[in-house]
């Protein structure tokens, strides 16, 4: 990271940080929101943008964070900061089980069986009743007393998206991290370059599943309630998109894509009940003019501005 | 013995690709494969390396069998592989693409915590400069020249300092000057680093150069080998090549 | 409930019936995959587009006692040319980008025509009598079952008689075989690939529309029917093969019997059976029952 973006990206999270201070409630909602599904589609971005997998399917790491988290609240009492590492855990290890069997595919079929899992987790989610509430969810997720006001939680997302922000870019800038870009590039030659190429892509996945059940934890208290459409594919869609608008090819492509698709789904939904039209509209624009979504749109301007001086 | 490739076989639907084929090659040997499109060099290279499944048969690399070996084991026992196509990084710089290869072969891949800007750039330079690209460093590898991703392909092979060769038509698709510098560089690299070196090729001036034994291929078998100058005027290899390239 | 043998025998007719209903759009699913190598999402749209419009024809014709008949005819290939022009000037651009590109731009195709439905039709259900000579039902070991429905069984195995008719033996769908396996053979032979792609996102968009006409009487058209046939025909078309016909035609039965038997069984976890069975499918055998392996490597 250049100086420039360092102190950039530092100087937005001052800047997001003091809201509380000179921001109204609106803005602290809508940011916590942001920073939530922020790192939930930086979570799939390790998928897509670094290794070069296409989940169809991560809502369903969202939905297990978002039910562990909060049957271990509301059914067994735990602490909610234990029980959002206990939604993380839980989430790594489902998506070594999925995973293992997904990065055995390819491309489609890769992308399918992400998907067929994702629809099973929704499934027991919307059906098991007993444990889940079916499609009633788990509701009265209230805040712990030492989060007691919507500006506390705000400041605990703040402080718990920046860690993982912080790991995952040292993930991503590591041997470990370039052997992914490889594997992007080239599966085959990065198989013989000696790399046992599924065990990365395992890993990829459990390190991705790990996150977005974290992020799937933090919403389940923003929200005070757990859904089975947590689980569902257009779940899976809108974060997939979120990465798309930021930029994949960008570390921070995907924050900003979230932070864009949020803010226009707030200002759509207050007058048009046609979201999904707007949505689509976008995507399409996306696909065919900005592939490279905002951040790849950004960089190549600013490449072409320096070539030109 | 370097090499030693017993009755290896593979079949296609039925087509039988390679058909028996044997061989045995010496530390140090630089040996080439050559033979008609179609016959099957790229298949053996393929099966040696793991990756295509053997039918039937053996490869054993410096004593040990390698017959099953998944492609990424066989690589780190010290075998080095170009291919056929360009075989690249295209997004990562030169550099980049030479040290994810360095660094896999230090041991270091699952490490996910140091900044990898700084890991190994020394041996990184050291092979950049082997192969003639240090210029390049911080182009995208999909961006510079094909010759130069050829040469990007040897370095790319080299970095995992491999004990053997095998290089899949090194000089495909390169104009006679090219081909000339990438048969010297190679030739260079090998005696240097003492490694055994196996290649395919169609292009005659390269396999009759620098070969000490060549294979022929054919239709999935290995017709004969022996000495350039025997291979020369083996009147099978003549009616084989009659009227692709004239060996004379 | 008796779970007796006329009992089981109506589930398991009512189950065929299903998965001919499947059939038909999984059809056109699987076609546009195995030549064009696109999952189209949009699938069910098209389906639910061929519903609406079947309603939209028979309000237009209602004295006719025919109406329900011009509908069949008319809606399919209304929707059917529609779809011709969103693949001719929309999705064309993206061939030769990513796979994934064109997938998300059937996906956004989803998001948009449902909400085109919406803005057009409303939130409210509509439902389209069956024709005169449909209504009814016969009486099979002492229990009822809907003339509609044994109209269905025909229909289902008639149109698959005459798909693989097409595909075997008329030009076109030697061409559409080809093209399947090596398009750029086929373009070096003078074919108009373009053109082909075309017709056959078109004729798999009239199968699904087809389906969409066909199901309305017997079911209520309403938003929502897009997103819950398209997973259905996702899961019948893995675990028949992706690109194989008959391999849509057998996944369609496992899964119309598989649901229809399943609910009798575990009522509440029927819609799991037919996700363990594609995961399954896509573990043991990613290529489904009768596709072929090779097709694995797209």
């Amino acid at each position: 990271m250049t100086k420039i973006e360092k102190w950039t990206v530092l100087a937005i999270l001052i800047i997001i940080a003091l809201i509380p201070v000179y921001g109204s409630r609106f803005f602290v909602f809508l940011f916590t929101d942001i920073l939530i599904f922020g790192l939930f589609a930086l979570s799939l971005n390790l998928l897509l943008g670094y290794t070069g997998l296409v989940s169809f399917g991560h809502a369903a790491y969202f939905g297990i964070g978002a039910y562990t988290c909060a049957l271990l609240i509301k059914k067994a009492g735990i602490d909610f900061m234990l029980s959002l590492l206990a939604a993380g855990l839980f989430g790594a290890v489902g998506a070594l089980l999925i995973g293992f069997f997904c990065v055995r595919l390819t491309k489609i079929y890769f992308a399918m069986l992400t998907l067929a899992f994702s629809q099973i987790i929704w499934a027991i989610a919307f059906k098991w009743n007993a444990l889940t509430g079916g499609d009633n969810g788990i509701m009265g997720i209230d805040f712990p007393p030492y989060l007691d006001s919507k500006v506390k939680f705000f400041y605990f997302v703040l402080v718990v998206f920046t860690t993982s922000l912080i790991i995952l870019r040292t993930i991503v800038n590591s041997p470990f991290g370039r052997v992914l870009v490889a594997i992007r590039e080239n599966p085959a030659r990065t198989e013989f370059i000696g790399i046992n190429v599924k065990r990365f892509q395992l890993l990829a996945f459990i390190i991705s599943g790990f996150f977005a059940s974290v992020s799937g934890g933090l919403f389940c208290m923003f929200n005070h309630s757990v859904f089975p459409s947590f689980c569902n594919w257009s779940m899976s869609a809108e974060v997939l998109i979120m990465a798309l608008l930021g930029g994949i090819y960008n570390f921070f492509g995907p924050v900003i894509g979230a932070g864009l698709l949020l803010y226009l789904r707030m200002e759509s939904t207050s007058f048009t009940a046609y979201w999904p039209l707007i949505l689509g509209t976008i995507l399409c624009l996306l696909l065919f003019f900005f592939p490279g979504g905002i951040a790849g749109f950004v960089q190549d301007r600013f490449q072409k501005w320096r070539a030109a001086k | 013995m370097m090499l030693c490739v017993e009755n290896l076989q593979k079949s296609f639907d039925g087509f039988k690709a390679v058909a028996g084929v044997s061989f045995t090659i010496g530390k140090g040997e630089i040996c080439s494969i050559i033979g008609p499109n179609g016959a099957g060099k790229s298949t053996v290279f393929n099966l040696i390396t793991g990756h295509l499944p053997i039918d039937i048969g053996k490869v054993i690399f410096d004593g040990i069998d390698i017959s099953h070996m998944p492609a990424h084991k066989i690589c780190r026992m010290g075998l080095g592989r170009s291919f056929q196509r360009i075989n690249i990084f295209p997004k990562l710089t030169v550099f980049e693409n030479i040290q994810v290869a360095v660094l896999t072969h230090r041991g270091k891949s699952l490490n996910l915590f140091s900044p990898v800007h700084d890991l190994y750039t020394d041996e990184t330079e050291a092979i950049l400069e082997n192969v003639g690209l240090q210029d390049f460093r911080n182009h995208p590898g999909g961006a510079i020249a094909y010759g130069f991703q050829k040469q990007l392909e040897l370095g790319i092979a080299l970095a995992n300092d491999p004990k053997m060769l095998l290089l899949d038509e090194p000089t495909a698709g390169m104009s006679s000057r090219e081909t000339r510098f990438t048969i010297t560089l190679i030739e260079k690299i090998v005696k240097e680093k003492g490694l055994t070196l196996l290649f395919t090729e169609h292009d005659m001036s390269m396999v009759f150069s620098i070969s000490e034994r060549i294979f022929i291929l054919h239709q999935g078998q290995l017709i004969t080998s022996g000495l350039p100058d025997e291979v020369r005027v083996n009147p099978e290899v003549q009616k084989i090549y009659f009227g692709e390239t004239r060996c004379s | 409930m008796s779970y007796d043998l006329p009992f089981i025998t109506i589930q398991i007719l009512t189950g065929l019936t299903n998965a001919m209903f499947i059939f038909l759009i999984a059809s056109g699913l699987s076609v546009i995959f195995g030549v064009q190598g696109i999952i189209n999402f949009a699938h069910g749209s098209f389906y639910m587009l061929g519903a609406y419009m079947t309603h939209q024809c028979v309000s237009l014709f209602i004295h006719s006692p025919h109406r329900f008949w011009a509908a069949v005819v008319l809606a399919p290939v209304v929707v059917a040319l529609f779809g011709g022009l969103i693949e001719r000037f929309l999705l064309r651009r993206l061939y030769g980008r990513e796979e994934l590109t064109q997938l998300l731009f059937t996906y956004a195709l989803v998001l948009i025509l449902g909400d085109v439905i919406r803005i057009f039709w409303g939130i409210e259900q509509f439902s389209v009598s069956r024709p005169p000579v449909l209504k009814g039902a016969v009486e099979i070991f002492g229990q009822f079952f809907p003339k509609y429905n044994i109209f269905i069984l025909i229909m289902g195995p008639c149109v698959a008689f005459l798909f693989w008719f097409f595909m075997l033996r008329t030009r076109w769908g030697r061409m559409i075989r080809a093209a399947a396996q090596d398009r750029e053979t086929l373009n070096a032979l003078g074919v108009n690939v373009n053109r082909l792609f075309t017709v056959v996102f078109i004729l798999g968009t009239w199968l699904a529309a087809l389906g969409g006409a066909l199901v309305a009487p017997a079911t209520s058209i309403k938003p929502g029917m897009d997103i819950d046939v398209i997973i259905t025909a996702f899961v019948v078309v893995v675990i028949g093969g992706l690109g194989s016909f008959w391999g849509t035609f057998l996944g369609s039965i496992i899964v119309g019997i598989v649901y229809s038997l399943g609910i009798l069984v575990f009522p509440r976890l029927s819609i799991v059976f037919i996700y363990v069975i594609m995961i399954l499918v896509l573990i043991i055998r990613p290529w489904g029952l009768l596709g072929r392996p090779l097709t694995l490597e797209r």
